[in-house]
């Protein structure tokens, strides 16, 4: 038997060892506690590879594209960031930027840096437990999915004004988030913490 | 834990503290999370206030975000405002009424339902609560919802980078856009800087009236 603290409502929980495929929930609120997942750190590891790689293909590629009367432009992921740049929306063009660039890339990083050591069998890179933190804190803003809802709306309202192209970073970028929310249904904390404890 | 438990007990009523980063529970007064080195608070200081403090600079940003124009359109030489309003109407007025319904649900109803809960939890942590399971799960609701308000600041992004036509059609971002995304990032931090376990709290110190 653990006991564990609940996050959202503080009532001390009796949950037993857990298997792979296990849950336990708060008793009181009802909130999940714990999710066990069974080659937990393997499949975080191998969606941030995959989130690396489909991100590098989304910069990179064309994302999009529109022609209208004989003109036609074409967009990356950074143009669109890049939009805000005049007047008061100037910083907008890094949060947007770091939205659906950085903060996605920056996660993957962390959690790499936190678990890739000890996957390995190595000791825990001293600043683990702080890295996997800052995954987790950075959640909220790493917006891709909200971003891709984003573009079918501008899409749509396209639809009567010109010819629109999807490049093939904009399939990257569907993959993406798609990743994305299987690795956020995947996390198992538990294992995660219990791997990196620096306690004897 | 000791065989005579009857009663459930939380963290804080058993003496111990729950590292926020990763749960391990350590003794009150303990400063530092032996095992992730996160800040250990028994309920996270000056909660209430920070909670305020977020939510009226996000009421301050979302009143500019719905006056300025989120984005302005010129074709053939000819342009038009669309302020966050006006584009879900031109959007119903070109028939998309489910995407209407998204960018209206993201822009004007989330931003105000978070107004309306965040501000209710603080006011019935002060008055005391009577069904925090519920007002737990509404709490809840908000800090998932919130981010899906970006959807509008994305779109703006979207349509000024793609649509630079020359003179045929151009698009670019109003004033709008940036008083929008800040007020979504500050209630989104105001959500955060609530601590869900007061309500809990003021649960209990009701019922031992």
């Amino acid at each position: 038997m653990d006991v564990l603290a609940c996050p959202t409502c503080d009532l001390l929980n009796e949950v037993p060892r857990l298997g792979p495929g296990d849950r336990a929930r708060c008793a009181r609120c009802n909130r999940l506690l714990v999710a066990r997942r069974r080659n937990a750190i393997d499949r975080m590891l191998a969606s941030g590879a995959a989130v690396t790689i489909l991100m590098v293909a989304a910069v990179f590629l064309p994302f999009l594209s529109i022609s209208e009367m004989g003109f036609r432009n074409a967009a990356s992921l950074f143009d669109v960031a890049a939009s805000f740049s005049r007047g008061i929306n100037v910083p907008l063009t890094l949060a947007v930027a770091a939205c659906i660039i950085f903060i996605p890339i920056a996660r993957v990083l962390a959690l790499y840096a936190a678990l890739l050591p000890v996957r390995l069998g190595w000791r825990p890179a001293p600043q683990a437990a702080r890295l996997f933190r800052l995954a987790e804190a950075l959640k909220p803003w790493s917006m891709a999915e909200i971003f891709i809802v984003g573009t079918s709306v501008a899409l749509v309202k396209l639809g009567g004004i010109a010819q629109v192209y999807y490049g093939p970073a904009f399939w990257a970028f569907v993959l993406l988030v798609l990743v994305i929310a299987l690795e956020q249904a995947i996390v198992d904390r538990t294992t995660v913490w219990d791997l990196l404890d620096p306690r004897p | 834990m000791g065989p005579a438990r009857s009663a459930p007990l939380t963290a804080r009523e058993a003496g111990l503290v729950a590292c926020p980063g990763c749960a391990l529970l350590s003794p009150q007064g303990t400063a530092d999370c032996p095992r992730c080195a996160a800040r250990l608070h028994s309920r996270r200081p000056n909660s209430l206030q920070r909670v305020w403090a977020w939510w009226f600079a996000g009421i301050i940003a979302y009143i500019p975000a719905n006056i300025y124009p989120m984005l302005s359109t010129y074709t053939l030489g000819r342009r038009s405002d669309d302020t966050i309003i006006s584009g879900v109407i031109e959007l119903i007025a070109l028939g998309s009424w489910s995407i209407a319904f998204i960018v209206f649900f993201a822009s004007v109803c989330i931003p105000l339902m978070k107004f309306a809960v965040i501000g209710w939890l603080v006011f019935s942590v002060q008055r005391g609560v009577r069904d925090p399971k519920s007002s737990m799960h509404l709490y809840e609701i908000v800090e998932f919802i919130g981010r899906w308000s970006m959807i509008d600041v994305f779109v703006v992004a979207i349509l000024s980078a793609l649509v630079q036509l020359g003179f045929a059609a151009q698009i670019a971002p109003g004033p709008a856009a940036a008083c929008f995304a800040l007020s979504v990032a500050f209630t989104m931090l105001s959500a955060q800087a609530f601590d869900p376990r007061l309500l809990w709290d003021a649960a209990r110190t009701d019922g031992n009236e």
